[in-house]
């Protein structure tokens, strides 16, 4: 079997990648999301700390 | 040797635990799922009868569906056993299943679509199992709305819980939609199946691909029950000394 021959999928190249295509993207994009999400939270919570140990330093 | 469950039930200690398992659950994702497409490229060529490649999308396709259904039935179940023990961490977790499992859903959908496209010459019928999935669909969509949509952290998960177990009857129905009593009645496009007249080779690479989806669900629904988790402690003294650890 040729490379071509195995993306062609003996002509239904179409609907096999598009179906293995869409799972990976979603799983992978999914990950990058929550990874995405979990700096943004860590990041607002060292600011709100921040914030707050400057407030009790400055009264 | 006896093990205090309710010591992880608690959100500060259970943070750290998930948190180690998740490279673990990510890496047998990962390992499983080259496993399965290799066994279900290159080790299913002469089963294919006539050379219908299509029928590879069936190593997603079922996958996806069965984690789709699984994950709802998790779900439910940690909100149930939030509403009895008024755990935190139960709600955290059913919130922290509902993105994943509607991205199965949505993906059993559309393999389906192309499956169908190719075998039944259709993207999209209304066939009783095919609808059923799109109403889990909007049933994993409504769940979250619901969520979103009250400010209370403690009614939206009350709600968004119950509005979850009046759901479970959809998983039932998907499951058995494919008997079909008449078929003049209900024109079912998805026929009986067992698993036991698969071919084992189609069936070995389903299995394997099925655990690979279980360990990547297992992984992202923890790494998303951890931001939960700092989410909704930020003011706790743990989540603090944590973050302070960490910058």
């Amino acid at each position: 079997m040729t490379l071509s021959e195995f993306f062609s999928m003996n002509g239904y190249g179409f609907y096999v990648w598009s179906s293995f295509g869409m799972t990976a993207l979603l799983m992978l994009g999914e990950l990058m999301m929550v990874k995405q999400q979990s700096r943004t939270i860590l990041q607002r919570l060292r600011r709100i700390i921040r914030l707050q140990t400057d407030g009790e330093t400055q009264s | 040797m006896s093990i205090n469950w309710f010591k992880y039930a608690s959100p500060a200690s259970f943070y750290p635990l998930a948190g180690k398992s998740i490279p673990w659950f990510l890496w047998t994702a990962v390992l499983l799922s080259a496993a399965g497409l290799y066994w279900g490229f290159f080790k299913t060529p002469h089963v294919l009868t006539d050379q219908k490649e299509y029928y590879r999308i069936i190593f997603v396709h079922v996958p996806a569906a069965w984690l789709a259904m699984w994950l709802y039935i998790v779900l439910v179940g940690w909100a149930v056993i939030g509403l009895i023990f008024n755990t935190r961490l139960s709600y955290m977790l059913a919130a922290a299943i509902a993105p994943t499992g509607a991205m199965f859903t949505f993906l059993s959908l559309w393999t389906g679509a192309f499956w169908g496209k190719t075998s039944w010459g259709t993207w999209w019928d209304w066939d009783p199992r095919m609808t059923s999935q799109l109403i889990l669909l909007f049933l994993y969509i409504g769940y979250m709305a619901l969520q979103s949509a009250i400010d209370d952290t403690r009614r939206a998960d009350r709600a968004s819980a119950l509005l979850a177990i009046v759901g479970l009857v959809l998983v039932p129905i998907i499951f058995w939609s494919i008997n079909c009593p008449d078929p003049n009645q209900c024109a079912a496009l998805h026929q009986r199946s067992s698993l036991k007249t698969v071919e084992a080779n189609i069936l070995i690479a389903m299995l394997v691909m099925t655990l690979a989806f279980w360990s990547y669900s297992f992984g992202v629904i923890f790494m998303r029950l951890r931001n939960l988790i700092l989410e909704r402690e930020r003011n706790s003294k743990w989540v603090k000394a944590y973050v302070e650890e960490t910058s």
